[in-house]
């Protein structure tokens, strides 16, 4: 008898345990989800409010001076960005191939996928740090292209590494009758290869934009910022991310209002980029 | 012609050889090279002045009198890359347990999603976000609160020592945790997926609970994705610049208390970077990067020999 309530007594014990951590877990999700949901609506909410069409037309006021635009840090961006993508796209892609399509069993290129793989996770400041060294350095200036030379640098592991993985789940059976029909190595990567594998190479570049497009510490110390609008990637470039850290901490209540603004456009941006990755994965699926 | 033909292919498929060599190599070799050299070659005077070991361990940033030591930074990179995982992990392992185990199936890629979408937010948002809106939050109440509960315990009490000022250890190493959570959770959710159906069952059909199932089979089976995630938001962690960067103060001093200023290696960099105007202050931020790239590639290399390896096959045998 009494060791039937003790079972029970343990049962039940085991029981209300299960439904603690159970429920422990549900709430950790909900926590997660909370600060999803409250960083969205503080950036729209403060961010939609101050949008309007002088925040794209005009260039910024001086400084404490109401009004004027970031029209020099959107067209900055998206030079600084667009050229980094142009840049990174073709050499991390080709690097990918070469990784997968040139003996990945070869010692030697295991050796590079290491050293890349560990690029990866490299801190994005330091990328700025070596690119001012290299490249601003030598100049004497800041300038727009090194910011995007770092960008580039910054999304070279992320597109081989993942160009390298699609890669890998080409069929070997599709390169081989390629082969068998003579065609050279370019004719079966470019034709077989890149082909069957192209939605999965693309959902790595965009993956690799969305990475750089909201990046900041590369471009402090290399692109740097400038007040006015410049198509002239010689001279300092202002970029969105910049431009939020700069107006961020200064002091007046104009420059918080359009670092807002800013970040809504930049998080919209970005998140749409993510969105598109996820469709395009869902689709080959 | 079609002799010349071939020969054209011929000559493309040695160019395309070529071109493809060369953008490997660049990326697996000259570029980290690269990184590894000039950080080495800028960083060179900070190191012959004071000493590899003399600024790991100097304690005083004085750009005025031109003496610098790294540790105030080092040890605040470590102390909020830590506080921000103390926190993260337990609730990554929350996260993913209810995304693989418990949600329903139709809401699971809306949770997974949402998620991710936490870590494709860019970091300079968190960095805004943290500085208009925790960290008043944690001036105001969060601090004065920990304050009043825990001021008169003789430990504790000194860990929220100080003015609450919400731009402190606290605030940042909370902003960091937000951050870090997606990278960890959906390495950890990948891990927990991959628990063999058959294993659990098994579990199940001895009458044990879901949380017993979870516990004693699908987290021994996944531990090495724990690690691994683990160890991807620490690197995640050292390395975040933005989120943090109006959070710590940049004031070069180890923290005695949650609720003093401080600065971490990347906080630092970010700052002083772009005035410092003599050789040596540049230098010796250089030489913040460098240690930051010698730690963050270490961590790596840890993961990546030592743990997974040794995990893996400890976690093959005890199955086979």
């Amino acid at each position: 008898m009494e060791d039937l309530s003790k079972l029970k007594r343990s049962i039940l014990r085991r029981k209300l345990k299960n439904y603690f951590f159970l429920t422990l877990s549900f709430l950790t999700a909900v926590y997660g989800l909370v600060w999803l949901f409250w960083i969205l609506f503080d950036v729209s909410l403060n961010g939609i409010k101050h949008i309007n069409l002088s925040l794209f037309l005009e260039d910024p006021a001086p400084p404490g001076v109401e009004g004027g635009g970031l029209r020099h840090a959107f067209i900055g961006h998206t030079i600084i960005t667009g050229l980094a993508v142009l840049m990174g796209v073709p050499v991390g892609v080709g690097a990918g191939i070469f990784f997968t399509e040139y003996g990945s069993n070869s010692r030697f290129i295991q050796f590079l996928r290491n050293i890349t793989d560990s690029m990866v996770s490299l801190p994005s400041i330091i990328i700025g740090t070596v690119v001012y060294a290299i490249m601003v350095k030598p100049v004497g200036h800041f300038f727009g292209l090194s910011g995007s030379v770092a960008l580039a640098l910054l999304m070279l592991p992320v597109i081989s590494v993942t160009t390298a993985q699609i890669l890998k789940l080409v069929p070997k059976e599709l390169k081989e009758a390629a082969y068998a029909l003579g065609a050279y190595k370019w004719q079966v990567i470019k034709d077989v290869v890149l082909v069957a594998a192209r939605r999965g190479i693309l959902t790595g570049i965009i993956l690799g934009v969305a990475r750089i497009a909201g990046e900041t510490a590369p471009l402090l110390f290399t692109s740097f910022n400038n007040n006015f609008t410049t198509f002239n990637i010689f001279e300092p470039m202002a970029s969105l991310t910049v431009t939020i850290f700069i107006y961020v901490t200064g002091p007046y209540e104009d420059w918080h209002n359009k670092a807002w603004a800013a970040s809504f456009i930049l998080t919209v941006g970005t998140l749409l980029l993510f969105i598109l990755v996820k469709i395009l994965g869902r689709q080959k699926t | 012609m079609d002799g010349i033909n071939r020969l054209k292919d011929k000559i493309i498929d040695k160019v395309a050889f070529f071109v493809l060599i060369v953008f490997g190599v660049f990326v697996g070799l000259v570029f980290p090279l690269i990184t590894l050299v000039s950080l080495y070659k800028e960083s060179h005077l900070a190191f012959e002045k004071f000493g590899f070991i003399g600024f790991i361990m100097g304690t005083v940033w004085d750009p005025v009198r031109e003496i610098f030591g790294g540790l105030p930074a080092i040890v605040g990179t470590l102390i909020s890359t830590f506080i921000a995982s103390l926190i993260a992990i337990p609730i990554c392992i929350g996260i993913a347990t209810f995304i693989a185990e418990l949600s329903p199936k139709k809401l699971k890629p809306i949770f997974s999603t949402a998620v991710e979408l936490l870590g494709a937010i860019p970091s300079i948002i968190y960095g805004l976000w943290g500085f208009f809106v925790i960290s008043p939050l944690m001036a105001d109440y969060v601090e004065p609160f920990l304050q009043d509960t825990f001021l008169d315990i003789p430990i504790l009490g000194r860990l929220v020592d100080g003015a609450p000022t919400g731009i402190d250890v606290l605030t940042s190493s909370f902003v960091l945790s937000i951050m870090i959570i997606p990278f960890m959770a959906s390495v950890v959710k990948d891990a927990f997926e991959m628990t063999p159906p058959l294993l659990k069952e098994a579990g199940y059909g001895m009458g044990a609970t879901k949380w017993e199932v979870i516990k004693d089979i699908v987290i021994p089976y996944a531990f090495p994705g724990i690690v691994g995630g683990a160890i991807l938001s620490v690197g995640r962690a050292l390395g975040e610049t933005m989120a943090i960067a109006f959070l710590t103060g940049n004031v070069h001093q180890i923290p005695k208390s949650l609720l003093d200023q401080y600065t971490t290696i990347t906080v630092a960099i970010a700052n002083e970077f772009t005035e410092a105007h003599t050789d040596i202050y540049l230098s010796s931020l250089f030489a913040l990067a460098f240690i930051l790239f010698l730690m963050s590639f270490f961590l790596l290399i840890l993961s990546k020999f030592l743990i997974f390896k040794r995990l893996e096959k400890k976690w093959k045998t005890s199955l086979s």
